[in-house]
């Protein structure tokens, strides 16, 4: 069971979390005008990298609050955790 | 040491408590435990401890539990056992045992307490850590334990320090990523049935560590050749350890080796009394260092040394025992056979690589141990001891896993006793191609029973090797996966166990329901009746009872599961018109909208319907088992796209029950229950709110209808929910008041062609898909979905889409999920094309015949057209309709 920093609260078991995939994909402003190639590679398409990869999870069962962090997707090791709209933490690696 | 008695296959004996089961059988002379589990060879005790292959028991006494290996089993008063051929058997009584788990952060986890894991132990709470050390035998002391040594008092005594947790009779079973392992503790198998009524018998451990330290050790293992698997032949560590303890069947021993740990058992064997004819090494050497305490020391006591030769077969006596042993040199032609009534086997060490394997370290092959170790450091995770191959002088093992067999030999030379899979299975696999140990496990079954080849593992990975000429691990490497050794279901229950297993959520109006003799639906947690029998009514009665009467009469319905969220702020509107597909920022105070919400793929997700209270608050309901996931998907959208819009999300599900009266006869019951309100449809209007004191209750009422019949839902605070439904039924007895359950809720939705989000869709369906593109906006710049609803897969021709279905023979009720063929009857010839399938179906009372919802390839262009339904039995024929069945006009809204 992975142990997730949650920004807010700290630390915290897995069960109390939900997956929310890749952080830092917006959804896009002018959606009407993108073609068909741009708006599925935003519907369907991540990086999906082996190692560090800056995710977005929600703390569910406790403070409700989305944040991004960093794992390794190898051996999911967390790295720093940061709220929304703040500024990024350099990958650990 | 007390004596104690027990039974076991029906008969008394009687032994010393705490000594293992298997080892009091042998005291008693008991070599014959069970027999194989396909092949009905006889066999007895093959090891010490978990990596026993043959001696499985089912323990009937106590709480019971299937086969467990004999050689873990602890002896105590009135045990009663039973052999189990390879397949163990439920207790039928009930267990009552208690069962918990425990959590524990710490420093170190430190698995194992033989000498090396008491020196990490030692080491790290010197340094101040804590500590806990879990060891899954009763004693602390590992290997010192079984060679009767005392462990030393500087070590032992670490386990009493202050900052030093230990935990006997404790299996770490699984290994996970982030220092996290579960462990098993055994607490009460071993005390007298009188003594721990309040204790749990297993506890689960969940433990967090900085830095886990494996010691975990090692097992010995056996070689494979012809007839190894007779009762009196045994792993030498666990011969000699027997033996020195003082249960000792046996008179005669040959001993056979690749290692100089034969040589130790020999030496402890001769000590007890067994006369040992002979030593027989598949080395010609051994190196200076180690002659003295392993070739000098035998002949010293006058024991026969066979260099370089090995054993090769075994004969039994009448009763299935062995007798005899025949040694050979591999290489020649050169035989002798020895009388002996014990074969003590040493064929390697094999370190117990789980728990790294867990993690994926992956274990690296030393020929000079002929063994498989871990030596590993980082943060997280180090090895010691065995594992880390510091075998002492048992570093010069001869890599070598059995003599060359002959066909007929090979027909009787296990590898896996428990699968009871012979060299000759074995090589089968390899000359049908398999290399990999994985495919060789999978063609064979070896290392796939009880023991998961704790001992055949690295022995078929040796074979291997041998038969097309490379290194162990050039081959692969070991993989296991957890749990170490098989679990009981309760102990992962814990106090988890009925109504605490999974909460149920019941409505305030739940005690009414069950009173009446309601059977319960679950949907997600929550429990709703389903229908309400009257006495001697079947289902199927009640349904189409319950349904007239709501379209003739009045029903009511008990709404309250449904997901509400109360959504406040001034950037509601936007938001809300950002997360449905149609319009709600213009939606009048006081007023519902029905509205669907999609994903960003344009797929529908959920539905329900929202109502602006004020200005500023909303109101949403979701599906009753959608809610939880509706407010994260709300809070993530407000949280990481839009923050800028100032709204916030509650869930108030259980703050407010509802009560829905359904039926034309619904708006006479209403003026009753609200003698001020104006219920007339002028002043009253479909989709309005009002607010009104119901049954001297406030209550806010809004005419929403999921039947398409005239319906009042009441709303009022949860506390209240049973006084309302109470008034309902009294006050609406002579007009034929009928509560109704789930299933007429459903059925009547599926008449009017109301669809259900997880029903008729499965999260591949467009809000065109379901024909609803009237709840599409056109006029919002954007809302989630939209731009998907022009991808070209979405757009194209010949998606599913919602239609209605009858049966030729309307009294067929067409299972749900049946597929459809097109083509007009049971006589198209096969091949026949699959163009849809049912997604709800059920009898109407309505309609007086049986209807169904589909979803069918480009079904809204083919209404009229014939399908088929081949079915088990029978193909059955019926006709592609409009999704609404009753009343199209919408005329019975209004009343």
């Amino acid at each position: 069971m992975l142990h997730i920093p949650c920004p807010y609260c700290g630390p915290r078991d897995e069960t109390e979390f939900h997956y929310g995939s890749e952080a830092h994909v917006a959804y896009p402003e002018n959606s009407g005008n993108l073609t068909d190639e741009e708006w599925a590679k935003f519907v369907f398409i991540r990086s999906n990298p082996k190692g560090w990869m800056a995710e977005r999870w929600v703390h569910s069962a406790g403070c409700r609050r989305w944040f991004n962090v960093w794992r390794n997707t190898i051996n999911h090791q967390f790295g720093p955790s940061y709220k929304p709209f703040s500024q990024q933490p350099k990958s650990p690696a | 040491m007390s004596t104690v008695n027990f039974t076991f296959d029906g008969k008394q004996y009687s032994g010393e408590k705490g000594e293992s089961l298997a080892s009091a059988l042998l005291r008693n002379g008991v070599l014959h435990f069970t027999d194989s589990s396909y092949k009905d060879r006889p066999r007895g005790v093959m090891g010490l401890w978990v990596e026993e292959t043959n001696a499985l028991v089912n323990i009937d006494s106590g709480a019971g539990e299937p086969m467990k290996p004999a050689t873990t089993v602890e002896l105590v008063e009135g045990l009663v056992a039973r052999s189990a051929q390879g397949v163990g058997d439920l207790p039928d009584t009930r267990d009552n045992s208690r069962y918990d788990k425990a959590n524990r952060h710490v420093d170190v986890l430190v698995v194992g307490a033989g000498t090396s894991g008491l020196a990490a132990a030692k080491k790290f709470s010197d340094q101040g850590k804590s500590v806990i050390v879990m060891d899954d035998k009763p004693a602390a002391g590992g290997h010192l334990v079984y060679l009767g040594q005392s462990v030393p008092t500087e070590l032992l005594a670490v386990l009493e320090r202050e900052n030093v947790t230990y935990l006997p009779r404790t299996t770490v079973q699984g290994l996970y990523d982030q220092g996290f392992s579960v462990a098993t503790e055994r607490r009460t198998d071993h005390l007298d049935a009188n003594v721990h009524t309040e204790m749990s018998r297993i506890r689960t451990w969940h433990i967090r560590a900085e830095h886990t330290v494996l010691a975990t050790g090692a097992f010995q293992r056996h070689l494979v050749f012809a007839n190894n698997d007779r009762p009196g032949i045994m792993l030498s560590h666990a011969a000699a350890t027997y033996v020195s303890s003082g249960a000792n069947p046996f008179r005669t021993a040959v001993v056979v080796t690749i290692d100089n740990q034969g040589y130790r058992d020999a030496i402890r064997l001769h000590n007890a009394g067994v006369y040992v004819a002979a030593v027989v090494d598949i080395r010609k050497k051994v190196s200076k260092s180690s002659k003295k305490s392993s070739r000098k020391a035998i002949k010293k006591l006058g024991i026969r040394l066979i260099k370089g030769a090995t054993v090769i077969d075994t004969q039994a006596n009448l009763d299935g025992l062995l007798n005899s042993v025949t040694i050979g040199d591999a290489k020649s032609d050169l035989q002798e056979t020895i009388k002996a009534d014990l074969l003590a086997v040493s064929g390697g060490w094999t370190p117990i690589v789980h728990l790294a394997t867990f993690i994926g370290i992956k274990p690296t092959w030393s020929a000079k141990r002929a063994a498989f170790i871990v030596k590993h450091k980082d943060s997280l995770t180090s090895t010691t001891g065995m594992l880390a191959g510091e075998f002492g002088d048992d570093d010069e093992a001869e890599v070598f896993f059995g003599p060359k067999l002959s066909t007929d030999q090979a027909l009787v030379a296990f590898v896996d006793y428990q699968r009871d899979a012979t060299y000759r299975d074995f090589k089968r696999a390899i000359d049908a191609g398999m290399r990999s140990i994985e495919h060789v496990k999978r063609y064979t079954a070896i290392g796939t029973a009880h023991d998961q080849g704790k001992t055949s593992g690295t022995v078929t990975m040796g074979l291997i090797g041998q038969a097309i000429g490379k290194a162990p691990d050039e081959i692969g490497s070991l993989t296991f996966r957890p749990p170490y050794i098989s679990i009981p279901f309760a102990a992962l229950a814990g106090r988890d166990r009925g109504l605490l297993s999974d909460p149920e959520r019941t409505t305030p109006i739940h005690a009414w329901h069950v009173a009446s003799g309601a059977p319960m639906e679950d949907v997600g947690q929550w429990k709703r009746p389903w229908y309400f029998p009257k006495s001697g009514e079947n289902m199927h009665a009640a349904v189409l009872r319950e349904c007239a009467a709501v379209r003739q009469d009045v029903g009511v319905m008990d709404a309250s599961t449904l997901g509400k969220i109360d959504i406040q702020g001034k950037d509601a509107g936007q938001f809300l018109d950002l997360i449905y597909t149609n319009m709600f920022s213009t939606l009048k105070v006081g007023m519902s909208r029905y509205g669907l919400m999609c994903g960003i793929d344009g797929m529908v997700f959920d539905d329900g319907v929202t109502t602006r209270i004020s200005e500023n608050h909303w109101l949403m309901t979701t599906t009753t088992g959608g809610a939880a996931k509706v407010l994260d998907w709300l809070e993530e959208w407000l949280q990481t796209e839009w923050p800028h819009l100032e709204v916030y999300c509650t869930s108030v599900t259980e703050e407010i029950s509802t009560v829905a009266i359904v039926g034309p006869k619904s708006r006479e019951l209403m003026s009753r229950l609200a003698p001020s309100l104006d219920v007339t449809n002028e002043s009253f209007a479909f989709m309005e709110n009002k607010h009104a004191e119901v049954a001297g209750v406030p209550a806010r009422i809004a005419r929403i209808s999921f039947s398409g019949e005239l319906a009042y839902e009441i709303n009022v605070p949860a506390s209240y929910g049973l006084h309302i439904w109470e008034s309902v039924m009294s006050k609406g007895a002579d007009l034929n008041i009928t509560p109704y359950g789930t299933e007429s809720m459903h059925v009547l939705r599926a008449e009017k062609g109301f669809v259900i989000v997880g029903q008729e869709t499965d999260g591949t369906q467009t809000p065109q898909d379901l024909d609803m593109d009237w709840i599409v906006s056109k006029k919002k710049e954007d809302f989630i979905g939209k731009r998907s609803f022009s991808r070209a897969d979405t757009a194209r021709q010949g998606r599913h889409q919602l239609v209605g279905i009858l049966a030729d023979d309307g009294s067929y009720v067409i299972p749900e999920g049946a597929y459809l063929v097109a083509g007009a009857d049971a006589n198209t010839p096969p091949p026949v094309k699959h163009i849809g399938y049912i997604t709800s179906s059920y009898d109407s009372a309505a309609l007086g015949r049986s209807f169904a919802l589909a979803l069918v390839a480009n079904g809204l262009a083919r209404k009229g057209e014939k399908i088929a339904i081949p079915m088990a039995d029978r193909v059955v024929t019926g006709v592609i309709t409009d999704s609404v069945f009753v009343d199209k006009e919408n005329t019975r809204r209004d009343g």
